[in-house]
């Protein structure tokens, strides 16, 4: 078991932070701006039980045509979806930017074998999937056996081979506090994590802004001892644009602008899309907008 | 740590666009009179002088200045009021009156917030956020303590001691005036007060919540004015007590002026508190507790926490967090809503400020400031912070009351106790460690009026303030801010 | 000109914030003296139950919630009382109290219920405590909010009795049922709309009206309930006492010899309905200055 020792965290100070991050006010150029960055990281999301073919083509669909009738918009960064969905996305976005990120390791819950967990990767990978989503094992992790949850995102990590970026869920819901977060924050970075996540958005709490911020400290952290850069994703929770900002000034205030940039900052969301698209319009056309005149995915 | 890790860069990509608050619902009269005996009235010496906002230097309003003849007409109206209507009124009546102007406070909480920014140069972010809301709450908190007084202070029947003679700062000009005011009133007391000269406005906004709140006239009575006005207060033969938030240097020139009289005092005066950080502290919540600690209302403030003591272990990692956090700090106009140093109060202050940078920089302290616009008008400094820095060092010594920390490192904890008690001030200290038995024995042994553990800058009517030693005596807010307008 | 037709109020019960009508569908009629002036709800013991499930739902957030804001919530309830004066002082009317006495009893109702709200921010400055221990630890004593608490309302004061014992619970954060009066039950609905505008969160409070022997005995047995507060009906307090022995259930009497004595204003009433937690935490070295905790 490896000794991890992380920094503890002040809960109210990281409330007193966010708190204060929440009252920027983003207005005018810069909100148009703000909006349709925080487009461009959106990863179009469905990880239904009943999700079919159709449900996965439509959305892909959606994700290339957010809103043809105003032109100049960006596109999602991506989609995300079940790893029996890949070969379909892939197929459907090939003549696109957007990537395709496939959850794996026996999402959500991560309880099965570490076999079950690298098949499950390697099918995601095989199929096309430029990114990988994987689940910590909370258990595990409670139980104090961080080695094993270190050994098993190495092994994920290797599965990804050298051009597949993982994005390491750690479920902060299940975590229970910010101390917890930010020593599993450390342990994924350290196991070579290209990306850490919030959540699974099956589970609430999903995404928070103090959650957050504690991960993207661990990774300011990381990156000054080592000059390398890791991402950071919340998802879940996110549904409207307002929030949407929010977590931008705090990626902005926190790590620079480098990080301003869908290689590095993501929104795991699926209506978040629409209430960004309905807000640019507003800013663009002074109009408050009505959500059926963009088209659900 | 590598030094070959290029630094984060916290601009030059989405920067904010201006969010000004607008000021198109204040109402401010292009002269004030003195609030005297429940009526605004010329002063009889017929002068004013202009007020202006020190971010533009653009004129606000002619403030009146207050004479010995008009001092005199507020402290006898203070008089008759307190042997008159106040003192017979009933306690439960009296705090309804409290009540009321706490309500009217917080209904008009927009406007004084604007008002605020525009005469003394703090963001509205902080105008709105903290000092409005925590002036409308001493109200509330005094209000309810009128009648309930006899539980306060067991086997002693509590009076009031009559007319309290009241200056405040330009530094927090509405919440010092309900620091004064509430308790003065709850106790039963009647109140002559002079708010500082570059900053009236919001005192005399409240004068207006007193007459809507229809207090009985002269129970609170405003009259500005400058230095001879406070003094000329303090001196006054009727005045039976006196309350004063300022330097300390001026708080022994009072001290000295009632010296033999029967006049009862507070002081609350200045500090060079110190904030210290173990390196078991959760380390980016207390670098952003010394940033809020000395950058908060630009450093204006009594407990700023304007002597960081960094344990030497973490001294490069806390340097480089403090230095980034600083980045993301915005200076510029008060009245944008993302403005987070507003402008200086004053160009005296200013000049004050600019003196201890340049002493700071012969004595051989490294100084490092924000690198960022500064607008033309108006009076500014960036945040700074110097490191290299010795206890004997002229800026670890004095007060600059500026945006301005001076940064020296310790070993062990008997070692930051004795730098951080060896001042002649007293008035707040900070501590910042995860480990719960060292917090107390810290605030144990700290000689500080306010301790502050993994927090820095909070304030709340129901806990008292005040300091040691030559940052002044007495305490405001809590059970025990009663005490000092009370004979028992 | 034709003669308007008033519009008659139906008087509900309150439960979790709403006004539902008693799952029994029962009622008993209100004369003065023998004409009928209301409908009542006869509450059950089922509008009990669901009474306390409401509010030990609403606890945690009232305990949690600051001093300030308690008191806030509180001044506001008078705001709102003051806007309804006429109302109240109509309803006492019409239940028999003479004019001039209702007049008087709203107005100190009013009063009185400003006087408990600014005791939310102070009761712990009077009655907490720092220890000074022998030991080197820092030891200090605050007065919590017990839970849920059963109020059995005065039953000849129907509108600043009630005030007057419901305040007092209210203040500290506990949760209020309350049994309200049999002979003068309307003031008690109608303080419910002045605290469903008061912004006192669903749950906080909950008025039954009813006969309150059916009612107090469900109340006394109640696992889930933490104090009852018999405010008269003394004639019942043995029975209370000994039922309430099966959660060791505190209970308060009533000592009160009338509502408008003014030393009902005092903060024991409060405490009474609070428990003392005390903490202790390590101090690393006992300061050599003396000062230590």
């Amino acid at each position: 078991m490896g000794a991890f020792i992380s920094p503890k965290v002040d809960k109210v100070g990281i409330e007193d932070r966010v708190n204060r991050i929440t009252k920027r006010s983003i207005k005018k150029e810069a909100k148009l701006e703000g909006l349709k960055m925080a487009l461009n990281m959106v990863d179009l999301t469905t990880l239904e039980g009943m999700d079919t073919v159709n449900k996965v083509t439509q959305m892909c669909y959606k994700a290339q045509h957010l809103h043809d009738e105003f032109p100049g918009l960006p596109t999602v960064a991506a989609v995300c979806v079940y790893p029996n969905f890949v070969k379909i996305a892939v197929n459907a976005l090939k003549d696109s930017p957007i990537k395709v990120a496939s959850v794996a390791t026996a999402f959500p819950s991560g309880h099965s074998s570490l076999d079950v967990k690298i098949a499950d990767t390697k099918m995601a990978v095989d199929a096309g999937a430029h990114e990988v989503d994987m689940v910590i094992s909370r258990g595990k992790f409670h139980m104090g056996d961080f080695g094993f949850v270190y050994d098993e995102i190495a092994a994920i990590k290797q599965a990804c081979g050298t051009s597949v970026r993982l994005k390491v869920i750690l479920e902060t819901g299940e975590l229970g506090n910010l101390d917890n977060v930010r020593l599993a924050s450390d342990i994924a970075i350290a196991a070579g994590a290209d990306f850490i996540k919030t959540s699974t958005g099956k589970i609430k709490p999903a995404a928070t802004l103090p959650v957050t911020l504690v991960m993207l400290e661990a990774i300011k952290d990381h990156y000054y001892k080592t000059g390398i850069m890791v991402g950071m994703k919340p998802a879940g929770g996110i549904s409207n644009s307002k929030l949407a900002l929010q977590y931008l000034v705090m990626v902005k205030e926190t790590l620079g602008v480098k990080w301003l940039d869908n290689h590095w900052f993501r929104f795991g969301a699926s209506s978040l899309a629409n209430d960004l698209l309905m807000q640019i319009l507003k800013q663009s056309t002074g109009a408050y907008q009505s959500a059926n005149y963009f088209s659900k995915d | 740590m590598n030094k070959e890790i290029k630094p984060l860069k916290f601009s030059g990509k989405w920067d904010f666009d201006p969010a000004p608050e607008s000021v198109d619902h204040i109402s401010l009269k292009d002269q004030y009179g003195l609030f005297i005996n429940g009526k605004f009235e010329n002063p009889q010496t017929s002068n004013y002088f202009p007020s202006i906002n020190p971010a533009n230097e653009e004129h606000l309003s002619m403030i009146a200045e207050a004479g010995e003849k008009d001092i005199n007409a507020a402290v006898s109206a203070a008089r008759k009021a307190f042997d008159g209507p106040w003192s017979k009124m009933s306690a439960k009546e009296r705090g309804k009156y409290i009540f009321r102007i706490a309500r009217l406070i917080q209904e008009k909480s927009r406007e004084l917030a604007v008002i605020e920014t525009l005469d003394g140069g703090k963001p509205i972010r902080e105008s709105r956020d903290v000092d409005v809301p925590i002036a409308a709450a001493h109200f509330f908190y005094y209000a309810g303590w009128t009648d309930k007084l006899n539980y306060a202070f067991p086997n002693r029947d509590p009076k009031p001691v009559g007319v309290a003679g009241q200056v405040i700062p330009w530094n927090f000009p509405l919440m010092m005036a309900a620091w004064k005011i509430a308790p003065a009133l709850a106790t039963g007391n009647t109140v002559v007060l002079k708010p500082a000269e570059t900053t009236s406005l919001t005192a005399l906004k409240l004068a207006e919540i007193i007459q809507e709140a229809d207090l009985p006239k002269g129970v609170v009575n405003i009259i500005t004015g400058a230095g001879a006005t406070g003094a000329g207060i303090v001196n006054h033969q009727d005045i039976d007590k006196i309350a004063f938030t300022g330097s300390t240097g001026v708080g022994k020139i009072i001290m000295k002026a009632i010296a033999g009289s029967n006049k009862k005092s507070t002081m609350e005066l200045g500090g060079k508190a110190a904030n210290i950080i173990f390196e078991d502290a959760p380390l980016d919540q207390a670098v952003e507790g010394v940033i809020n600690g000395i950058y908060f209302n630009q450093g204006h403030v009594c407990c700023a926490g304007s002597r960081l003591f960094v344990q030497e272990s973490v001294y490069d990692v806390v340097l480089r967090k403090l230095k980034d956090r600083i980045q993301s700090l915005i200076l510029g106009n008060p009245l944008d809503k993302n403005t987070d140093i507003g402008a200086i109060n004053s160009k005296e202050q200013l000049g004050t400020i600019n003196k201890y940078l340049k002493i700071g920089q012969q004595e051989g302290a490294d100084m490092f400031q924000l690198e960022c616009p500064i607008p033309k008008k108006g009076f500014w400094c960036p945040p700074t912070l110097f490191t290299n820095v010795s206890q004997s060092h002229v800026i670890a010594k004095e007060e600059i009351f500026g945006p301005v920390l001076a940064i020296q490192t310790f070993r062990t904890i008997d070692e930051v106790i004795t730098k951080a008690n060896n001042t002649p001030f007293g008035l707040s200290a900070g501590v910042w460690t995860d480990k719960g038995s060292k917090i107390f024995n810290l605030t144990s042994q700290m000689r500080a009026g306010v301790v502050w553990a993994n927090t820095y800058n909070k304030f709340d009517p129901t806990s008292p303030f005040g300091g040691y030693k030559e940052s002044g005596h007495g305490r405001e807010g809590g059970l025990h801010g009663l005490t000092p307008y009370l004979n028992f | 000109m034709a003669e308007r037709i008033n519009v008659l109020k139906t008087y509900k019960i309150f439960i979790g914030g709403k006004f539902p009508r008693t799952e029994s569908g029962r009622f008993y009629q209100l004369n003065n003296p023998s004409k009928a002036i209301a409908n009542v709800c006869l509450s059950s013991r089922k509008d009990l139950r669901n009474a306390v499930v409401a509010a030990r739902g609403a606890f945690e957030k009232w305990s949690g919630s600051t001093a300030y804001n308690r008191s806030q919530i509180l001044y506001r309830m008078a705001e709102m009382m003051e806007g309804r004066k006429d109302q109240f002082i109509s309803e006492l009317v019409l239940q028999g109290v003479d004019r001039k006495e209702a007049t008087l009893e709203v107005d100190l109702s009013i009063d009185r219920v400003i006087y408990f709200a600014g005791w939310a921010d102070k009761i712990n400055q009077v009655f907490g405590s720092v220890n000074p221990v022998a030991t080197s630890h820092f030891n200090f004593s605050l007065m919590e909010p017990m839970g849920v608490v059963g109020l059995v309302a005065p039953e000849k004061s129907g509108l600043l009795g009630l005030v007057s014992s419901l305040c007092p619970i209210l203040v500290s954060g506990n949760c209020a049922v309350v049994l309200a009066s049999e002979k003068l039950p309307l003031c008690s609905i109608t303080l419910a709309e002045v605290l469903v505008t008061s912004d006192v969160p669903e749950g906080v409070v909950n008025i039954l009206t009813g006969k309150k022997e059916e009612i107090m005995v469900h109340l006394a047995k109640h696992m889930d309930v933490n104090a009852i507060y018999l405010t008269d009906n003394l004639e019942h307090k043995k029975s209370v006492q000994e039922e309430a022995i099966q959660n060791l259930k505190r209970v308060v009497v009533g000592k009160q010899k009338s509502w408008d004595d003014r030393t009902v204003e005092n903060p024991y009433i409060i405490t009474d309905f609070m428990e003392i937690k005390t903490t202790w935490h390590p101090v690393e070295v006992i300061s050599a200055t003396g000062s230590g905790y």
